[in-house]
């Protein structure tokens, strides 16, 4: 599978970039400060039509190519991690409702997502089952109006913000989470729904991680995504497309922490020169963009092969947000290491991506999740049986 | 109404200007944008066609090729239909030469209203409106903080060193607006997608009916001399181990100079 970035491709970038600086990385270190929800980054991202990007044309989206996707994120991320989640979000929600929904539930809820008027979280975690997807406790009860969802989610992305929910609970609990889980709709505006507490973080501080809980919950049969029992299969689905967009963030991320330090070291002077004359210092910056650049043209690589509807979609994405992950983290380390003392302070940037990269080792899979998806693709290329814990495998 | 918004592609206001051996700016050499300055006319008319007042906007450039970026560029932001004019023979024209392209090509486009933007990044000499309005023998209405399109006329309010003007002329007419029409949108990514799909006609002189030989060269100015500003001598600094004797030595730095 073949990619080409195009002339509509850098002309987006371009587009996107202009925006990102001029408007938002002029307010990532107060979102970074406050902790609040930026929105009115929101408003301006829905205005230029940069939550749509992922949606059909006939929902009011733009349709955007992967490679253009992950380019609006990147772009998006390298000025601010917390902002680039508002598209990110609004495609992860939004996935299962695209991949299991039907036309009727896709024209009530697809425009007002595409227009970014309604905001979207995934609500699959629990605080037992994180990794370990299929030890979810949540329980959808059905009777004669349809279902009663009660129990609790954690690390809810957007939980505390999101207008809808698409939501993962036990149908019947007695065939576990594998076959047992289904997927609905739930508007937040429903009875019995709080998100009572959102987490302090270390990073992505203006992004609200909530808990959510479920007091017996009405939730009509018409919002059910797919058939009973589907939702371990819709979320599995949804995770191996969403997570390239975490991998597009994470490089952005670094980006963002190459650009910061070049501009520093470029002013910086020591011992009568500046700091980016010390062939060290310029090793450093080769080695970080090199990875970055390995990092994004993986991303590119899958996303092509996410719009070619590969069989090894998984394997792909899971490589992609592997490294890209993984070079964030090292990158925005080595940027702090090159602002020296200042690199260590909030008056500079690199000290908050550093700490935003962290979460793309961690979230939509830890990066050991993505290496047991890659491994297992490589083992059944390879035509060697996979032994172990069924569970661990089939996990995000 | 029919509004067309002249507009230039210039070098990015923070990029290094490279300049050839006879003075002209290396326009390959460095990144283009539209002109900051006429961002704002596309915004004034982009305004005036949302409320209704216009009911067509095009674009018009004079340039290179590569100016069909920046024509692209505006149509993303909104606006009909964009028209390029370019010819080899226009390499290196001057403010007499534009008008006479521009006024040729909106003889053509027979706009209501030519609208500019007060003046040109890069080059900066302020005289392609009033030369364009003088050419075609149309009212100017220069400098506009605003401009509004009702049905007494056009109005500009004019910003002066103690109050406004407000000066009206009937349609057609030349107008140029400032900064303080209020910001220029972005190009959303609808707007973006869309662009594609609108006009963009491209003409040569020849198209307009201009003999090459009869604009000599494309200017009848020339630059003889292009400078980089006088470095200053290097700021003096203060350096003293506490912060009393670093104030007594500015103090005395300040005394010496009468300023205290």
């Amino acid at each position: 599978m073949t990619y080409r970035p195009t002339r509509e491709h850098d002309e987006l970038r371009a587009v996107v970039r202009q925006l990102a600086e001029e408007r938002i990385a002029t307010r990532a270190a107060e979102i970074d400060a406050t902790a609040e929800f930026p929105w009115d980054l929101k408003q301006l991202l829905a205005q230029q039509d940069l939550l749509g990007a992922s949606f059909e044309e006939r929902y009011g989206g733009t349709a955007l190519d992967g490679v253009a996707q992950a380019i609006l994120v990147e772009e998006i991320a390298r000025a601010d991690a917390t902002t680039s989640l508002i598209p990110i979000v609004q495609k992860l929600g939004s996935l299962p409702i695209v991949i299991a929904g039907n036309d009727e539930q896709k024209e009530r809820y697809l425009p007002r997502l595409a227009s970014g008027e309604w905001l979207i979280a995934f609500a699959l975690t629990e605080a037992a089952a994180g990794s370990d997807v299929a030890s979810n406790r949540m329980r959808a009860r059905r009777d004669a109006d349809g279902y009663l969802l009660t129990g609790s989610k954690r690390f809810i992305t957007h939980g505390s913000v999101a207008d809808l929910l698409t939501v993962f609970a036990l149908t019947d609990p007695a065939l576990g989470g594998r076959k047992g889980m289904s997927a609905f709709v739930v508007e937040t505006s429903r009875p019995g729904f709080a998100a009572p507490r959102v987490e302090h973080k270390m990073g992505i501080r203006g992004s609200p991680t909530a808990e959510l809980t479920f007091d017996e919950v009405r939730v009509p049969e018409a919002n059910r995504l797919g058939a009973e029992g589907e939702g371990f299969r819709i979320a599995m689905s949804t995770l191996d497309v969403s997570r390239l967009a975490i991998a597009a963030q994470a490089v952005g991320i670094a980006q963002g922490a190459i650009d910061a330090a070049l501009s520093y070291a470029a002013d910086r002077q020591q011992f009568g020169q500046r700091v980016v004359d010390f062939e060290a210092i310029q090793f450093m910056l080769a080695d970080m963009q090199s990875r970055t650049e390995a990092a994004r043209q993986l991303t590119y690589a899958a996303a092509a092969q996410v719009d070619a509807g590969s069989r090894e979609v998984a394997y792909w994405t899971s490589c992609a947000k592997l490294i890209a992950g993984d070079t964030a983290m090292s990158v925005t380390t080595d940027a702090v290491q090159i602002l020296g003392g200042y690199g260590y302070i909030t008056e500079y940037p690199v000290e908050r991506m550093m700490r935003d990269a962290k979460i793309t080792q961690l979230y939509e899979g830890t990066q050991q999740i993505q290496r047991l998806v890659v491994a297992r693709q490589l083992l059944q290329r390879a035509g060697v049986p996979a032994r172990g814990n069924e569970r661990e495998r089939e996990a995000p | 109404m029919k509004i067309v918004v002249c507009i230039k592609q210039v070098p990015a206001t923070t990029a290094e200007k490279r300049y050839t051996a006879d003075h002209r700016l290396d326009r390959a050499a460095t990144e283009a944008i539209i002109n900051p300055l006429d961002e704002y006319a596309i915004e004034q008319a982009l305004r005036l066609q949302e409320a209704g007042a216009a009911d067509l906007v095009g674009y018009l450039s004079m340039g290179p090729q590569s100016a069909a970026e920046a024509l692209r560029r505006a149509l993303a932001m909104g606006g009909d239909e964009a028209v390029l004019v370019t010819d080899p023979a226009l390499a290196g024209a001057d403010e007499w030469a534009t008008a006479t392209v521009l006024a040729a090509a909106l003889d053509r486009l027979a706009p209501d209203v030519t609208l500019m933007g007060m003046a040109s990044d890069d080059a900066r000499g302020s005289l392609v409106p009033g030369a364009v309005a003088a050419k075609r023998g149309l009212p100017l209405l220069s400098y506009g903080a605003e401009l509004q399109l009702g049905p007494q006329g056009a109005r500009i309010r004019r910003l002066t060193a103690s109050g406004h003007d407000i000066v009206g002329a009937q349609p057609p007419l030349v107008a140029s607006v400032t900064d303080q029409v209020g910001e220029p949108r972005y190009a959303s990514l609808k707007g973006i997608m869309g662009a594609k799909r609108k006009p963009l006609e491209t003409w040569s002189l020849a198209d307009l009916g201009i003999d090459a030989e009869a604009l000599r060269g494309g200017a009848l100015t020339r630059v003889v001399e292009v400078r980089a500003p006088e470095r200053k001598p290097p700021a003096e600094r203060i350096e003293a181990a506490t912060a009393e004797e670093a104030a007594s030595r500015i103090a005395d730095w300040m005394q010496a100079r009468r300023l205290i």
